[in-house]
């Protein structure tokens, strides 16, 4: 699988949503990605990347592709 | 200045004049800003006539009575904007407050907490035991300041495992096997305080009869919510860390006072046994009377001012809790600001507080 493939995968599980959906998809926009959600796909990642994310990039972490900005340049995460 | 330079600050780092400074130019700043935005703000302060140029330092500034939140929807942002309502606890027939967030607050009430809380525990997220039970977030209709302090703090967690079932009883095995995954590293434990006294105190003691001993000599235990139930059965703070340390070898202990009307400007226990206000918050002690402010050594009423709340007016609260300063930039733990113990309730409050409302309905059960 590559990292793109583990990183929807994470999205479409933890939050239960469509590969279709993760696209643009920002922080609360969805019921399912609210606070809570976001401990738990903060959770998610940091398992299928075997990383531990600074408490600054789970606070900016809003948006998917926010995220994969995040990964690649603070966790060396290749997309 | 913006709050994210703000941010910047090492939260113990400011001397009381610079902090004053600081404070009055940002305080008066969010005044002028919510008269702007929220009409009804605006109506309370011309009836207490303020007037901008009298105000010479932020201790001038109007003052809520925090029960306000209750009884009014007060806001400074249009409803399109708001990004989460937060509640109070209250024991069943009691109003909650309302606070109204937008994303900005929102955010920096968490980067606020990240703040004050690493200047404890360290930058390094750690294993995590949470003092509750999984329902408290899951369950997002019942979701309140108790479930939001849980949450807040669950960002300081790297792996995190609840310590009680949903029944609420200490759940002996998750428990044992976290301990044993990370045996000989520093965990942090979380909790309000009637919770870890209840549940988690009580439990540890019978099974250390029956000897069966939990070691959580490497744990930090960060606990708050109110300590009204605890002062009712003659625990002192004291006793609750030297009775906690005797059964489990717990000994790194910090409660915190705070309020969800302030969610982020937590006040934070230090080694000596003090609460701190940090940069971004401050505490005033007035007295019953006629509101003049304390002396630090005498006991008054806790007025809590904070730079964070843009959506709402809650930048300057009177709560209904008695403290006393103890003194500012000279604690022996070296954090300069201010520094107090909260003394309880007033007579004739409301029972508020994570803690304190779930001992409530505990107690009537």
């Amino acid at each position: 699988m590559t990292n793109m493939e583990k990183y929807v995968k994470v999205f479409t599980d933890t939050l239960d949503i469509s590969e279709e959906q993760t696209k643009g998809l920002q922080y609360t926009a969805i019921p399912a990605w609210d606070s809570v959600g976001h401990m738990a796909l903060i959770a998610g990642l940091e398992d299928a990347f075997d990383i531990m994310m600074d408490t600054d990039d789970i606070i900016d972490f809003n948006s998917f592709e926010k995220g994969i900005e995040i990964l690649g340049n603070n966790y060396d995460v290749e997309f | 200045m913006e709050y994210t330079d703000i941010l910047n600050i090492p939260p113990y780092s400011m001397k009381k004049e610079e902090k004053e400074t600081l404070l009055t130019k940002e305080l008066a700043e969010l005044t002028e800003l919510h008269r702007e935005n929220c009409c009804e703000y605006k109506n309370m302060t011309d009836c207490t006539g303020y007037q901008r140029e009298n105000i010479h330092s932020y201790y001038d500034l109007p003052f809520l009575p925090v029960r306000l939140f209750k009884e009014r929807n007060l806001k400074s942002i249009p409803d399109e904007q708001i990004f989460k309502v937060m509640t109070s606890s209250g024991t069943t027939g009691q109003a909650v407050s309302k606070i109204y967030l937008d994303r900005t607050t929102a955010s920096n009430q968490q980067k606020t907490l990240v703040k004050i809380v690493s200047e404890f525990m360290g930058s390094a997220r750690l294993p995590m035991i949470i003092v509750d039970c999984p329902s408290v977030v899951k369950n997002r209709q019942m979701f309140s300041a108790r479930g939001a302090g849980i949450l807040g703090f669950s960002i300081f967690g790297a792996k995190k495992i609840y310590a009680l079932k949903d029944n609420m009883e200490l759940d002996i095995e998750a428990l044992k096997g976290f301990l044993e995954e990370y045996r000989g590293k520093k965990i942090l434990l979380f909790g309000f305080t009637f919770m870890v006294w209840q549940h988690f105190y009580h439990r540890l003691s019978e099974l250390k009869k029956q000897g069966k001993s939990f070691d959580l000599s490497n744990g930090i235990l960060i606990h708050g919510g109110g300590w009204k139930k605890l002062i009712n059965d003659r625990v002192s703070p004291e006793e609750f860390h030297d009775r906690l340390q005797a059964v489990c070898g717990l000994n790194r202990i910090h409660d915190y006072y705070g309020m969800v009307e302030q969610t982020g400007c937590i006040y934070m226990q230090c080694e000596y046994g003090h609460l701190h206000a940090s940069v971004f918050s401050d505490i005033i002690t007035r007295k019953k009377d006629d509101f003049s402010v304390c002396k630090y050594g005498e006991t008054g009423i806790i007025q809590v001012v904070s730079m964070l709340p843009r959506s709402y007016p809650g930048h300057s609260l009177l709560t209904e809790d008695e403290g006393v300063i103890l003194g500012e930039d000279n604690c022996p733990c070296g954090r300069k600001g201010k520094y107090f113990k909260i003394l309880g309730r007033l007579k004739n409050a409301e029972i508020r507080g994570c803690s304190d409302t779930y001992a409530e309905m505990f107690q009537s059960k």
